[in-house]
């Protein structure tokens, strides 16, 4: 059928529409890079922490838009979708509780710790403490390898976000190309001030655009009781909580089953705490009282932005609403239920959302790269200013790569950013233990660091139990990949906890070793 | 300095803040009130009980577990 071209002028209308608010939310961020770039000294400690000089608000939306904002948008309603809501359950233990106690128990004492001692990375404070620049380097390497594929990642979502938010319009590679570019420009500018600041302005667009679909979806379809009902006669599974079974058991099942749901929350959460960008910002707190505030709004962002974007999701399902082509539900329902340049307006924050979360990971993975590989095993006299304009070259190499990258579409490193959660989940056994244990010792940190990853990636990327996979023309065997039902990130993490106690046991610290680096100044 | 009682109680609020988060109690019920499954409700109290407690902990329990670093 040939459309009518009353139908054609009301799609390049609605096209000219998305391009515009994209267009214009990507002039708003080098806006504000710009602004940011005329504040900041040209010091390396500046361009990646700020000079530590972040505030409640900007730091809370800073480290929530940076971590959940593609996913509130898309993967989060997707799930609920698919599986029923209870999700929402899985994110208030995983980002409500468990991170809100990390917060404290690894963010309060790195910025204690990063305070006293000037440190700007994980690899950074560690090695100094274990008095290793091998154990630097790891940690580096680590988290390069399972950060990159995720940056990846938000290069191809929002890629093909304003691939299919224009129809086409606007091909994969050009959309990809574009962001990549206005990423690079305003991060290579304006470092960590500039996008905190993003991200809050993100932050805060999204939390209302959240509640601005959450109410204007449920006044078009009568009520949240009526939303609910339709949910309860198609798919009823949906509102009891669970899996299914009668009652909760400690083994087995599948998803919302018991094991399922704890492996979940305790693998992303501890994950979350690793993540470069997440942990970097454990840094950046103007004072204790940013952290305080900080860590008692968080199960209320929590509840704010998860409660209505997952119910959309979950009565989404309930009303018939078919999964678009894109792959997510949330502009299909909005595009059922709300005028076209409302959709428009929450796809192009998603996608920005995307680039949120982008820009501070490279600004991170410069900072692990320079810090923790440059200066240490390459030019260890590097002058502030000559460190500051590496990290801001680090910033494009890295982003340039990861677009390159994207282009080619490799699976493998798409199975990486998909389990890098859990890839940094295993860093956390052994960090805390340094973090709290003066008898750990480097012996024991390398062992659990490296123990678990292999754990994890054999786990991981070797085919389920009793299939086979042929790579280079030798045959790998399946290992098992979830254990009655708990995943293998948490078995893994548990393998590094075992590891780091029991080798530090059994080893004597190295003579480089300085305990009191993580003890305080006034520890007996 | 936080007292040994005190980092022990506020290790145990936090693993039941973390334990009750689920509602284990409510397993396989699809009760729904006033829109939401019961369990929702329970979800949107129980983040906010959470956030009084931090709320607490920030000025009561601030500074237990760490050390050297808490004088």
């Amino acid at each position: 059928m040939i459309p009518s071209p009353a139908a054609t002028g009301a799609l390049q209308s609605a096209v000219t529409i998305q391009i515009g608010i994209v267009v214009a939310y990507l002039l708003l961020a080098l806006g504000v890079g710009l602004v940011a770039y005329r504040l900041t000294d040209r010091t390396a400690e500046d361009y990646y922490l700020a000079s530590r000089t972040l505030g409640t608000v900007v730091l809370l939306f800073t480290t929530f838009a940076t971590l959940l904002s593609a996913f509130t948008f898309f993967a989060g309603p997707n799930i609920a979708y698919g599986l029923g809501p209870e999700w929402i359950l899985v994110m208030g233990l995983m980002d409500g509780i468990i991170f809100g106690v990390l917060w404290y128990v690894v963010g309060y004492k790195q910025w204690l710790v990063g305070r006293e001692h000037g440190y700007v990375t994980l690899g950074e404070m560690l090695g100094d403490r274990f008095g290793s620049p091998v154990l630097r380097a790891t940690v580096a390497l680590v988290s390069l390898f399972w950060l990159f594929p995720y940056v990846m990642l938000q290069q191809v979502g929002a890629g093909g976000a304003l691939s299919a938010l224009t129809n086409g319009a606007v091909p994969y590679w050009a959309g990809a190309g574009l962001i990549t570019v206005f990423m690079i420009v305003y991060v290579v500018l304006s470092g960590m001030r500039g996008v905190a600041w993003t991200d809050t302005l993100q932050g805060l667009f999204m939390l209302t655009m959240v509640w601005a679909a959450f109410v204007w979806v449920l006044s078009a379809v009568g009520g949240i009781g009526a939303a609910t009902d339709a949910v309860a006669s198609t798919n009823p599974g949906f509102l009891s909580l669970g899996d299914g079974s009668a009652s909760p058991s400690l083994f087995g099942g599948g998803a919302y089953s018991l094991p399922w749901m704890l492996s979940q929350a305790i693998g992303i959460a501890f994950g979350v705490a690793m993540f470069p960008q997440v942990n970097q910002r454990f840094f950046v707190a103007d004072s204790e009282t940013v952290l305080k505030r900080t860590m008692a709004l968080w199960p209320v962002v929590v509840l704010l932005l998860f409660v209505p974007a997952f119910m959309l999701g979950a009565w989404a399902a309930g009303l018939g609403v078919p999964m678009p082509e894109s792959g997510n539900i949330l502009p299909g329902l909005l595009a059922e239920y709300t005028p076209t340049w409302f959709a428009a307006l929450v796809v192009a924050g998603a996608m920005a959302a995307m680039m949120s979360s982008s820009d501070s990971m490279l600004l991170s993975g410069s900072s692990y790269f320079t810090r923790d590989l440059y200066r240490p095993f390459v030019n260890a006299d590097a002058s502030e200013r000559r460190e500051d304009l590496i990290a801001r070259v680090g910033v494009a190499v890295f982003a340039t790569l990861a677009f390159v990258a994207s282009l080619f579409n490799p699976p493998s490193l798409f199975v990486i950013g998909d389990t890098a959660f859990g890839g940094f989940a295993q860093l956390a056994p052994p960090v805390i233990v340094a973090l709290y244990w003066s008898r750990t010792t480097l012996s024991g940190m390398l062992a659990a660091i490296l123990g678990s990853q292999l754990f994890y990636m054999v786990t991981t990327f070797t085919p389920a139990a009793g299939e086979t996979m042929t790579v280079w023309g030798i045959v790998v065997p399946g290992v098992m990949e979830s254990f009655a039902g708990w995943s293998s990130s948490v078995v893994g993490m548990v393998v590094g906890l075992v590891l780091v106690v029991g080798v530090s046991v059994i080893t004597d610290p190295s003579v480089a070793e300085q305990p009191s680096v993580l003890q305080g100044p006034t520890d007996d | 300095m936080p007292t040994r009682t005190a980092s022990v109680a506020w290790g145990a609020a936090f693993l039941l803040l973390a334990a009750l988060s689920i509602p284990w109690f409510l397993w396989n019920d699809s009760t729904v009130v006033a829109g939401f499954p019961v369990w929702l409700w329970w979800h949107i109290g129980w983040m906010v009980l959470a956030s009084i407690v931090f709320a607490v902990f920030t000025q009561r329990g601030w500074g237990v577990w760490m050390g050297g670093w808490s004088a």
